[in-house]
């Protein structure tokens, strides 16, 4: 399955009103392939993974999510959401919130089937939650509802992950924890991974995209000072500006 | 017991009662979907939108409760589509919604001639004057509720957990988040007849709130919150009837009560049970 393409980005453009949030971004992510995508905070991070998955349109440019219409492949996507996106007090189990990735995948009426039953706890076992399923989600730690949520990931089966800053919210340890599980996964699908933390993914990751507006690709062996200066060059001079 | 005695001897009693139940199970279920959501506000919105509605339908010669239903309807729809579309929108209009149902309807019950019309059970509710046929409508709202649930429990569950992801999951989130607003409508329509549109926030609201201290998955919260519905709405009729006070507003204190008692109850419950943890460690 090496050497085609999962997502395509072709000159893609995208604005809030007047402000460009994104220029001219192409980017070809091949099948197998790990990559980061990082950058500054407000550089952009978010809104091209929704455009990936189909939920805000570009302004300018195309998208291709393996040969199709993001809106028309992301069931193929398990997606990771940067936590938290609900509210951490609603009534609802492990098992169940894992349940969510099979959800729509045989109809909407009724109950959920065996398969579906079967294919939760197999992601929970990969993600080393099994033991969890009956706990509710508020009374999870931080690094184990991250694991929940990429049960959740799991459990659709996916042809690739897409991961929005899985380790924005828990220590080092657990963080590497994560990243190590990520590898295994790798194996089988391709996977996408946001984060603002350049030095510690590309210990993981085949190659990076720095994207603050506009996207440079590096290989993981090439990045060096030079690389994070160029990418963060407006912060690390406020950085100096401040010791004086 | 004097209560019991006047159920036995009174038809109007017994249809209180059998109205209290039906509201009861409405609003067990979808108060426990509106207290999940965060979408209080918005229910408020749509109970007060409704008297516009009901002035019109009086204007006009129409029955009243059908012109709730509608005015309750399309609130339901405009503020569903408008918070969809732009979310930073939404409360403001919900808040115009709220005020504009409510001054239209006043000005309507103006106009109506004749003095036949009592603006205070609209608002305040009149669960003793419930006559047998708003009773089956009752039932036959009750009975779609249950129906869009029992079908739906999963989407229902997935747009009122994680919009994004249900969406992502090919879920027509737009089409189930309406019809959600649209039996968020219905039940407060069925509850206007029980506490009347101003005090239907509180019963749709305070039953699935005390629910979600003591059960953790929102079919249990459903179920438990109708009980306890039934609980507020027999008990408060029962403590109103001898003293003869407003029963919509007793029920309301009653839940209110429970409410706050069972807060209080948690947090003195929890409080001593870390103390005792502890301890535990200090002794061991």
């Amino acid at each position: 399955m090496n050497g085609q393409a999962v997502i395509e980005l072709d000159r893609l453009g995208f604005s809030y009103g007047e402000a460009p949030v994104l220029e001219e971004v192409s980017l070809r992510v091949l099948a197998g392939e790990f990559i980061g995508v990082v950058g500054p905070n407000a550089g952009g991070k978010s809104t091209l993974l929704k455009l990936i998955l189909g939920l805000l349109q570009p302004a300018t440019g195309k998208i291709r999510v393996f040969g199709r219409a993001p809106s028309r492949a992301r069931w193929e996507i398990g997606y990771v959401p940067q936590y938290p996106t609900f509210q951490r007090d609603f009534p609802i189990s492990v098992e169940q919130t894992v349940l969510m990735g099979r959800l729509a995948r045989h109809g909407l009426f009724g109950r959920y089937r065996r398969e579906d039953m079967r294919a939760a706890e197999r992601a929970m076992e990969r993600t080393e939650v099994r033991e969890l399923a009956g706990r509710q989600i508020n009374t999870l730690s931080g690094g184990q509802l991250q694991r929940v949520l990429l049960a959740r990931a799991l459990a659709c089966e996916p042809r690739m992950l897409i991961l929005d800053e899985p380790t924005a919210n828990i220590d080092q340890r657990l963080e590497c924890d994560i990243f190590d599980l990520l590898k295994g996964f790798n194996r089988s699908m391709s996977i996408l991974v946001v984060s603002h933390d350049i030095g510690f993914i590309s210990r993981y990751v085949d190659r990076v995209a720095c994207l603050n507006r506009t996207l440079i690709c590096h290989k993981t062996e090439a990045i060096d000072g030079q690389t994070i200066s160029e990418l963060y060059g407006s912060d690390v001079r406020m950085v100096a500006h401040q010791h004086f | 017991m004097a209560f019991l005695q006047a159920v036995i001897e009174h038809g109007f009693l017994q249809h209180a009662l059998i109205g209290g139940v039906l509201a009861s199970i409405g609003c067990g279920i979808v108060g426990s979907y509106v207290v999940v959501r965060r979408i209080g506000f918005l229910a408020g919105g749509i109970s007060h939108s409704v008297l516009g509605g009901m002035g019109a339908a009086l204007y006009f010669g129409v029955e009243p409760l059908s012109g709730a239903v509608a005015a309750a309807l399309l609130s339901a729809l405009l503020i569903g589509w408008v918070s969809l579309r732009w979310r930073e929108h939404e409360d403001t209009l919900i808040g115009a919604l709220w005020a504009v149902g409510m001054a239209v309807g006043i000005l309507f019950i103006s106009r109506t001639p004749g003095y036949n019309v009592n603006l205070m059970s609209y608002l305040f509710g009149n669960i003793l004057m419930v006559p047998e046929r708003e009773l089956w409508v009752m039932a036959a709202m009750d009975l779609l509720v249950v129906a869009a649930v029992v079908l739906f429990y999963r989407p229902f569950q997935a747009v009122a957990f994680d919009e994004e992801f249900a969406r992502l999951r090919g879920v027509p989130v737009t089409g189930f988040y309406l019809l959600l607003l649209c039996m968020v409508a219905l039940t407060v329509v069925l509850l206007i007849q029980v506490v009347g549109l101003i005090l239907v926030i509180a019963l749709l609201t305070l039953p699935a709130a005390i629910a979600a201290q003591y059960v953790h998955t929102l079919g249990r919260m459903m179920g438990l919150a109708t009980l306890l519905g039934i609980l507020f709405t027999v008990s408060g009729l029962a403590l109103s009837y001898e003293p003869d006070l407003p029963a919509g507003a007793t029920i309301i204190l009653v839940a209110g009560l429970a409410y706050l008692l069972s807060t209080v109850g948690r947090g003195v419950w929890r409080g001593r049970r870390a103390r005792l943890g502890t301890q535990g460690v200090r002794d061991g």
